[in-house]
């Protein structure tokens, strides 16, 4: 069981560094996706305490949100608005790649020092988390299209998904429920907002959403 | 009693996307509204109902004390929306500083927002749960999101994406902090994690130092980012610049005090398990900084609704200031956060009269307003009274107990510094306030006969902020009393 957890952790350290590389946002959508159905499968590993049924609900639920249907609103704005790559990203892909391996080998001492109280299912989990949170924070800062910040955004959320795990008996399954809710409107509602930002400034670079400066006032 | 609380907008959200007319909008919209205020008041006047220790929704001191804020609120501005939306009719329009031309949103779908709104800010105000509460706060953006980009137009778009991506990265931060509640409370025993809240208080020997620090760092940070706390504040002046004035008025009154309470609960936890001086000491630094850096955006700001919306940072400063210094300065803090909100929700809705009739944000644009808004006009002046803290309005008595707590524990820096910037605050919100109220009237514009649903909201919250300066009622005060030794504070 536990080598079945580690290879999709190790996995999901691969999803992430290629979508630090990745120019073409088909593929970081593709990646977010595999991401999505990755962490669908991870809750049925990690159940320990018999809990099949939510286990098994939070899985679906995750899998079918983020590998399939948030893949296929970004697909279908990305159709609408005709967008296929990042151009000029503010950090250039091969130092994408650099600092993302460097945040890796951070995340990964970081965190197997932090004294976890409980035994956990794989001592990998806490850092890949750690990991996927600054590869989202990352994508969102580094990034010009508001479509790669959706993904930044989803990549986040995902690394919380994945550091909830440890926790399932503590956050019951009605809030786990109500996050993922949470977090399909808000991207459902972003995914709104990149055509209006489409439609109004007739590309998708939110560095040119700078009307609002204080020195532009 | 909460469910319905919590049901009753929800089920009016829906209908009024039913509804076909505006005045059977707006009819069911104050109607709701005012449905929700009675309800309210009567968990005010009722004794508290009692309700399982582990219950995830529940009406506690605090939740009812913020939810009488909100509720309130509601009502008043619920009422100017109906005239709002008539000056703002669907079709072609021009933005008068910028000269671009937009449209405007649905009504039905503006009408709804703002009712599931009030249904998130409950649902804020009753969760005993923090997961729950975290679900509400991120549910209070997503529904206010649409609310700001009402005008369709490129400098409201902007603001709404900064306010989606900025809050919900915040938010979810938040949630990584009540990971690590759980962790801290249940270190010792993996069955026993909990997020109720007065469970974790209760636990308050077992906590676990370390986890529990890095849990309120990660929650302020994330509800700080909502409450409009220096540094994590760039997304507050875009969205209520931007937003329609109504909906400027509850975000700056209702939304930030929702986050303001996920703080609260997040310090009172620390204080039970003994980390009072370290998560006080957090809430006292963010509490000065930003009233600091408000303060200096405040002096020399051109635009009148992001210098409100500055006002309100620098505002939350002190709320944070209050809370982190504790004793009798949480009680102030409660009190000022009921001030704040009724005298910062008038003034938007002064500011949405100016705006229907100047047609421009601009300061320097704006004269003599007491001769061509009688109404609005004095209440922006007396209003400016009330926001900068003078005597007889209840903002100054909040100030003053937070201040004097300050000078008397052994916090006289933070105190000073305070001072110095609601100083600042001070001349920079008189210089732009009193220009804009006296002067000649520009010559191009006449005397307006101002509606009575618009200036009467406004008038009825500034009485009241003033009423609440010269005399607490017993009632009031013993919900404050209540609400404040629950976050444990005091009383002064």
């Amino acid at each position: 069981m536990t080598s079945g957890i580690d290879s999709l952790l190790i996995l999901l350290i691969l999803l992430n560094l290629i979508l630090l590389g990745a120019s073409r946002l088909h593929n970081a959508v593709r990646m977010v996706a595999a991401q999505g159905f990755v962490l669908g499968a991870l809750p049925l590993l990690m159940q320990s305490s018999g809990a099949w049924k939510a286990a098994l609900l939070l899985g679906i639920g995750s899998a079918l949100l983020k590998g399939i249907v948030f893949p296929a609103l970004l697909f279908r704005a990305m159709r609408e608005i005709q967008v296929r790559r990042e151009i000029e990203p503010l950090v250039g892909y091969a130092s994408s790649l650099l600092i993302g391996v460097g945040g890796l080998v951070v995340c990964m001492v970081w965190g197997a020092r932090l004294p976890f109280p409980w035994p956990v299912p794989s001592s990998l989990v806490v850092p890949v988390g750690l990991f996927t949170a600054w590869t989202g924070l990352f994508l969102i800062m580094a990034r010009r299209k508001a479509i790669t910040q959706v993904l930044g955004f989803i990549v986040l959320e995902n690394s919380i998904f994945l550091l909830g795990l440890l926790l399932t008996d503590a956050m019951p399954l009605l809030v786990e429920l109500g996050v993922l809710l949470d977090i399909f409107v808000a991207v459902f509602v972003m995914g709104i907002m990149v055509f209006h930002i489409n439609r109004e400034f007739d590309h998708i670079n939110v560095d040119q959403l700078s009307a609002l400066r204080e020195d532009a006032s | 009693m909460i469910r319905l609380l919590i049901l009753l907008p929800i089920v009016a959200a829906v209908a009024t996307l039913l509804t076909p007319s505006p005045k059977g909008r707006r009819r069911l919209l104050v109607g709701t509204a005012g449905l929700h205020l009675l309800l309210t008041a009567g968990a005010w006047l009722m004794p508290l109902p009692t309700f399982a220790a582990d219950a995830w929704l529940g009406l506690d001191h605090a939740g009812r004390f913020f939810l009488g804020i909100s509720s309130c609120l509601f009502f008043a501005v619920a009422i100017t929306v109906g005239p709002y939306l008539e000056q703002n009719r669907t079709g072609r329009q021009r933005e008068a500083d910028t000269g671009s031309i937009f449209v405007n949103a649905s009504p039905a779908v503006f009408c709804a927002c703002l009712l599931g709104f009030l249904a998130t800010m409950t649902l804020v105000a009753a969760s005993r749960h923090l997961g729950v509460l975290w679900v509400a706060i991120e549910a209070t953006t997503l529904v206010t999101a649409p609310l700001i980009y009402f005008h369709r137009q490129p400098r409201s778009l902007e603001a709404t994406w900064k306010y989606l991506l900025v809050c919900s990265v915040g938010i979810a931060l938040a949630l990584i902090g009540n990971f690590l509640l759980v962790v801290a409370s249940a270190a010792d025993d993996i069955t026993a994690g909990s997020l109720v809240v007065s469970d974790l208080v209760a636990r308050r020997a077992l906590m676990q130092g370390p986890w529990l620090k890095a849990a309120f760092v990660f929650l302020l940070v994330g509800y700080g980012t909502k409450m409009g706390l220096v540094p994590m504040h760039t997304w507050l002046p875009d969205a209520h610049s931007e937003a329609p004035s109504p909906v400027s008025a509850l975000l700056s009154g209702a939304l930030l005090n929702c986050a303001f309470l996920g703080i609260l609960r997040a310090h009172s936890i620390c204080v039970a398990a003994g980390l009072g001086d370290f998560s006080g000491g957090i809430l006292i630094f963010f509490g000065v900084l930003s009233m600091l850096i408000a303060a200096a955006f405040i002096v020399g700001q051109t635009d009148f609704k992001r210098l409100l919306a500055y006002s309100s940072i620098e505002h939350m400063g002190l709320l944070a200031l209050g809370a982190g210094l504790g004793g009798a300065a949480t009680y102030g803090a409660l009190l000022h956060a009921l001030n704040h909100s009724l005298v910062k929700a008038a003034l938007f809705l002064c500011a949405s009269s100016f705006l229907a009739v100047y047609r421009t944000k601009l300061i320097p644009r704006i004269h003599g307003a007491i001769r061509v808004l009688p109404v609005s006009g004095w209440l922006w002046l007396f209003g400016f009274l009330a926001i900068a803290g003078s005597p007889p309005f209840g903002t100054f008595v909040g100030e003053f107990i937070i201040l004097r707590t300050a000078f008397v524990g052994n916090h006289v820096w933070a105190g000073c510094l305070a001072l110095l910037a609601l100083t600042i605050a001070f001349i920079g919100l008189a210089r732009a306030f009193i220009s804009m109220a006296l002067g000649p009237a520009p010559a191009n514009l006449k005397p307006v006969r101002e509606e009575p649903q618009q200036f009467w909201p406004p008038l009825a919250l500034l009485s009241l902020a003033l009423l609440l300066g010269l005399w607490i009622p017993a009632r009031l005060h013993g919900v404050l009393a209540a609400a404040a030794t629950l976050l444990k504070g005091g009383v002064p």
